[in-house]
C-alpha cells in the first residue's frame, strides 16, 4: 500500500518527485536493509492478536497514552472482551493506556526512558518496526544482554525473546569487486516457543496494530477519502457544464 | 418557445443544478466541523458511568458523589421519612411526577427504584444552586408545615424527601433523577441502566 | 418569493448603497481580459485557501492546547478523541502545503506574464508583502505541534538572529522570551499565528485586490485592455469578472478541491513532506535530531543560507544570502526592462534565464531537505569539498543571476511584435 500511495502522489507534487523516495517514514540509516511488513489494516483477527500481544508484553514499561481502550472497538472486540483480556484491573475503559512507571523511573532504570508507542508507526513505519523486533541478538557487551541489527545499542531488550528464541548475529566485512559489502549472518542459539513463521506472525500481527494504534481513522479516512472524491467528480461535470454554458457568449 | 429563451432556460436550470450539488457538498464538508463541537472522548470519559457502594449508609445518610461534575445525592431513608414523604402529597406542585424529570423506573410514590434508597440530582430546578437536607423536626426555621426535605438557600425553594417541589416556590419543577440501576444489594451505578449509558 | 427578495434588496440598497456599488466594480463590471488561461487560476485558488486556513484554523483552536507540556498531546486529542478531528487537522497541514504551492505557481504566472510591470507594481510589492507574512505565518505555525522538527527548526531559524551583528543575541532573547525556544516562545507564536498574521494577511490581500483592480488585470499576452474601448465605455476584449470568470473559477476551484482531497484523505503525510515523520515524536530540548531540515516550501532559501561558509567567523554572510534571496524578487519591477511583457513575446534571452531560473529553484529546494553530505565528496582536487554544497552554490548564483542580470538581457532580447489585441 505505502508504495502505491507514494507513486500515485508522485505526478501531483511534480517538482518533488524525485524526493518521494525517501519514503513515509525515516529510512533506516545506511545499514541493516529492512524487510517490508506484510500487514492488512483490514484483517481484524490479525489486529485483534497485535493488541493481545501489546497489552502483554509492550504495557508493562512503554505508555500509550493518546488511546483509549474503548476505541479497540474500531477491531470488532466487545466491551466486556476489552476488559476482561485487555485492560489491568485499575485501569477504566474510557481511560488511556498508561503505565505506571514514570519517565524518571525509567531513564534512571533503562538510561533512556521508553517511549509512549502511540505514534510510533507514523515515526518509524511499518517496515522499520517489523525489521527492529524480529533483529535482536545476544551480545554480552550490552547492558541488557541484547543488542539489535536495526537500532544498534538500543537500551531495550528483547521482550519477545520467549517467543523468538535467543539469537546471535554475525557481521562480516568484505570486499567483493571493489564495492564494501555488510553480510549479517543469524544463528539460533537457543529456541523460543514460536517457530520463525509463527514469530514473525505475531510480529506482523503486533506491527498492524501499532499502525493501526498511530492512526484509528486511518481505515476510515480512505472510505470517505473515495465518496469526496465521487462527488468532487460528479460537481465537475456540472461546474464544467455550466461554464461552457456562459462560455458561448464570448467569441 | 423563442431562441433567446431556451438559453435561458439552460443556464438557469445548469446554474440551480450546480447550486443544488454544491451547496449539498457544502453541507457535507460543514458536518466535521460541527461535529467537532460535540463531546470529545475524554468528555465522554469523564462523563462516565459512577459506582457507588453504598452498603455502609446508615438509614437518615445522605452522601453526595460527582457525576458528569452535578453532585448526586444518595440517601438512604427512614420508614419515618417514607411516611412524611405521603404527608406532602397535597402541597407538592407535581404529585405524581408528570413531568419528565425521572427515568421511568422512577416514575412512582418515592421517585426511586426502591423505597429504602433514593438517588437524586442535587441541583436545584430554578437556577443551579445547590439544596441543603432540612429534617422534618427543623420547625423552627422551616415552619410548622414542613415535613422534612430540602431547602435550597438562594431564592427559598422547598422540596420533599422524594425531591418533589413544593407549590408556590421559585422553583418550577421537580429534582431530577438520574438513570441508575443496582449492581448488587449494597452498590449501584449511576449514569448507566438497563438501556445502556446516558 | 422573489418579489421578496427583490425588496428586500431594495430597502438594503436604499440605505446601504456602497453594497451594490462594489460588487459592480468588483465582479459584475469588473472587465477583465477574455484570454485568462490555465495560470489565471492560482489568484483565486490563493484566497480559497486562505479561507480554508482559518476556518479550518478556528476549529483546531478549540481544541488546541499552546503549553509546551500538553500541545503535542492536545494535537493527538484533536486526531483521536475529537469527533470529525483528523479531518479538521489534516485539512489545515494540507492547506499549508497547498498554500505555498499555489502561491508560487500565481508567483510564477507573474514572471511568465509581466503581471509585475508598469502600472501593476505596487499589486507585485502587495503580493511580496503577503508571501513574506505567508512564510511568517507557517513559521509560527510549523511550532506549534511541538514535535521534533517544530522545536529545533523554530530554535536553528530564531539563532540566526544571533548572529547579526551588536543587536543579535539580544534580539533573539527577545524573539523568544527565554534562553532556548520554550513554553514562552510557544505562546507566542501561538498569538501571531491565530491572530496577528491572519490580520496583516487580510489586509495585505484587500490592497493587493483593490490595487488590481484600479489598474485592471494583465493578460497572457501582455495587450493593455483598457487602450482599446467599445461603444459602451468597456475595454473590447474585457468580459465582465462575474459571471464568466466565477463560472470559470468554480470548475477551478472544484479540480483543486479533488487534488486537495486526493492527498488528504489518501496520502496525508505528502510522502513525508507535508506531515514529517520526525515531527510525531515529542519536542526534547536536549537531543537534536540527526537531520534537522525545514518544511519543503522553505528549503530553496535555506540551501542558499547553508552555501554561503562563514565569513569573519560569522554565519551573518550566509543569513544576509537568504534575506536578499526572498527580497531580491521585490525589485522585479525595476529590473525588468524589457519593452514587452508576456514571455510569448520575448526573446530567447529571458526564456532561457526563466527555464534556468525555475531549474535553480527545484534544485535549491531539493537540497534544502537532504543534509550537505547526501551526495558525497568531490576527490582532493577540489578540496573535499562536499557534492551537494557545491551545487548548490552554483544553482544559487544562477538563482541570483536571474534577477542581477535581468536589466541586462532583457533589454538585449530579440522580442515579436505585441498584437493590438488579446490572441483568443
Amino acid at each position: 500500500m505505502n508504495i502505491m500511495h507514494r507513486l500515485l502522489a508522485a505526478p501531483l507534487l511534480a517538482p518533488l518527485a524525485a524526493l518521494m523516495i525517501s519514503g513515509t517514514s525515516l529510512a533506516a540509516e545506511e545499514g541493516y536493509r529492512l524487510d517490508r511488513a506484510p500487514i492488512d489494516p483490514h484483517d481484524l483477527v490479525s489486529l485483534q492478536a497485535g493488541a493481545r500481544t501489546f497489552a502483554n508484553y509492550c504495557l508493562s514499561c512503554h505508555s500509550a497514552e493518546y488511546m483509549r481502550y474503548n476505541r479497540l472497538e474500531d477491531l470488532g472486540l466487545t466491551r466486556e472482551e476489552i476488559e476482561d483480556n485487555l485492560m489491568f484491573a485499575s485501569d477504566k475503559i474510557g481511560g488511556p493506556m498508561t503505565v505506571a512507571m514514570t519517565q524518571a523511573d525509567g531513564k534512571a532504570w533503562f538510561g533512556v526512558a521508553p517511549p509512549d508507542l502511540s505514534v510510533i508507526a507514523r515515526y518509524r513505519g511499518a517496515d522499520w518496526l517489523y525489521t527492529y523486533l524480529r533483529t535482536f541478538y545476544r551480545d554480552p557487551k550490552a547492558t541488557s544482554g541484547w543488542n539489535n541489527a536495526v537500532f544498534p545499542n538500543v537500551a531495550m531488550p528483547n521482550v519477545l525473546w520467549t517467543l523468538q528464541g535467543q539469537r546471535a548475529l554475525e557481521v562480516v566485512d568484505s570486499e567483493v569487486g571493489g564495492q564494501e559489502t555488510v553480510r549479517y549472518k543469524w544463528s539460533q542459539l537457543s529456541p523460543g516457543r514460536q517457530n520463525q513463521v509463527e514469530y514473525d506472525t505475531t510480529v506482523r500481527d503486533l506491527v498492524n496494530y501499532l499502525v493501526y494504534m498511530s492512526e484509528p481513522a486511518a481505515v476510515e479516512r480512505k472510505r470517505i477519502g473515495i465518496v469526496v472524491l465521487f462527488v468532487l467528480g460528479v460537481l465537475f461535470i456540472f461546474a464544467y457544464l455550466l461554464k461552457k454554458e456562459y462560455w458561448k457568449d464570448v467569441k | 418557445m423563442s431562441d433567446s429563451k431556451k438559453p435561458d432556460k439552460i443556464r438557469r436550470n445548469l446554474v440551480v443544478a450546480t447550486s443544488v450539488l454544491g451547496g449539498s457538498a457544502t453541507v457535507g464538508a460543514a458536518v466535521p466541523f460541527v461535529a467537532s463541537m460535540l463531546p470529545s472522548e475524554r468528555a465522554r470519559a469523564a462523563g462516565a458511568p459512577v459506582e457507588v457502594d453504598f452498603s455502609a449508609l446508615k438509614p437518615g445518610e445522605l452522601r453526595t458523589y460527582s457525576w458528569r461534575r452535578q453532585p448526586i445525592w444518595v440517601f438512604r431513608r427512614t420508614d419515618d421519612q417514607l411516611k412524611d414523604i405521603k404527608k406532602d402529597d397535597a402541597v407538592v406542585a407535581d404529585p405524581d411526577s408528570d413531568v419528565p424529570h425521572q427515568p421511568d423506573y422512577a416514575k412512582n410514590e418515592y421517585r426511586s427504584r426502591k423505597p429504602d434508597l433514593a438517588v437524586i440530582i442535587g441541583v436545584c430546578t430554578h437556577l443551579g444552586c445547590t439544596p441543603e437536607k432540612k429534617a422534618a423536626s427543623d420547625t423552627a426555621e422551616m415552619g410548622a408545615a414542613w415535613n422534612g426535605g430540602f431547602y435550597c438557600p438562594c431564592h427559598g425553594s422547598m422540596y420533599d424527601f422524594a425531591g418533589r417541589v413544593y407549590k408556590g416556590v421559585p422553583a418550577p419543577t421537580n429534582l431530577w433523577i438520574p438513570r441508575y440501576m443496582y449492581l448488587s444489594e449494597g452498590r449501584i451505578v449511576i449514569g448507566k441502566d438497563e438501556k445502556g449509558e446516558a | 418569493m422573489a418579489s421578496r427578495a427583490s425588496a428586500l434588496w431594495q430597502w438594503i440598497d436604499a440605505r446601504m448603497p456602497t453594497l451594490g456599488q462594489e460588487y459592480r466594480k468588483h465582479l459584475s463590471e469588473y472587465y477583465a481580459p477574455k484570454n485568462f488561461n490555465f495560470w489565471y487560476y492560482f489568484g483565486s485558488l490563493a484566497l480559497l485557501v486562505l479561507v480554508i486556513q482559518i476556518v479550518s484554523g478556528i476549529f483546531l483552536t478549540m481544541n488546541y492546547k499552546p503549553d509546551a507540556a500538553l500541545a503535542f498531546g492536545s494535537v493527538e486529542y484533536i486526531m483521536r478523541d475529537v469527533p470529525g478531528g483528523w479531518i479538521i487537522r489534516y485539512i489545515h497541514s494540507t492547506g499549508a502545503s497547498a498554500f505555498f504551492i499555489v502561491v508560487y505557481l500565481h508567483m510564477f504566472r507573474g514572471l511568465l506574464y509581466g503581471s509585475h510591470r508598469a502600472p501593476r507594481e505596487l499589486v507585485w510589492i502587495f503580493g511580496m508583502l503577503i508571501y513574506l507574512s505567508l512564510m511568517g505565518e507557517a513559521f509560527f505555525g510549523y511550532l506549534l505541534p511541538w514535535g521534533q522538527m517544530s522545536y529545533w527548526g523554530a530554535q536553528v531559524i530564531v539563532n540566526l538572529f544571533n548572529s547579526i551583528p551588536f543587536v543579535g543575541p539580544d534580539l533573539a532573547l527577545w524573539i523568544r522570551g527565554d534562553y532556548v525556544v520554550s513554553d514562552a516562545t510557544l505562546n507566542r507564536f501561538f498569538a501571531f499565528h491565530v491572530i496577528a498574521l491572519p490580520l496583516v494577511l487580510l489586509a495585505l490581500v484587500a490592497v493587493h485586490l483593490l490595487a488590481l483592480h484600479d489598474v485592471g488585470s494583465n493578460n497572457p499576452d501582455g495587450v493593455e485592455i483598457k487602450k482599446k474601448k467599445g461603444p459602451d465605455g468597456h475595454p473590447i476584449d474585457g468580459i465582465p469578472f462575474h459571471p464568466y470568470y466565477t463560472v470559470k473559477d468554480i470548475v477551478g476551484v472544484v479540480v483543486f478541491l479533488a487534488i486537495f482531497a486526493y492527498v488528504m484523505f489518501f496520502v496525508p503525510n505528502g510522502g513525508g513532506y507535508f506531515l514529517e515523520a520526525n515531527n510525531f515524536v515529542p519536542a526534547n530540548p536536549l537531543q537534536t535530531p540527526a537531520e534537522i531540515a525545514p518544511v519543503w516550501y522553505f528549503t530553496p532559501y535555506y540551501t542558499i543560507l547553508r552555501a554561503v561558509p562563514p565569513m569573519f567567523d560569522s554565519q551573518f554572510p550566509g543569513v544576509m544570502a537568504m534575506g536578499a534571496a526572498v527580497l531580491i524578487f521585490f525589485f522585479l519591477p525595476w529590473l525588468d526592462r524589457s519593452p514587452v511583457k508576456s514571455i510569448r513575446y520575448r526573446g530567447p534571452l529571458f526564456k532561457g534565464a526563466l527555464a534556468i531560473f525555475v531549474v535553480s529553484f527545484v534544485v535549491l529546494g531539493y537540497l534544502g531537505t537532504v543534509p550537505t553530505n547526501a551526495w558525497g565528496q568531490f576527490g582532493p582536487w577540489l578540496g573535499n569539498a562536499q557534492r551537494a554544497t557545491v551545487v548548490g552554490r552554483i544553482f544559487g548564483t544562477l538563482y541570483f543571476l536571474f534577477f542581477l542580470l535581468m536589466p541586462w538581457y532583457t533589454s538585449r532580447d530579440k522580442t515579436r511584435p505585441v498584437p493590438e489585441r488579446v490572441t483568443h
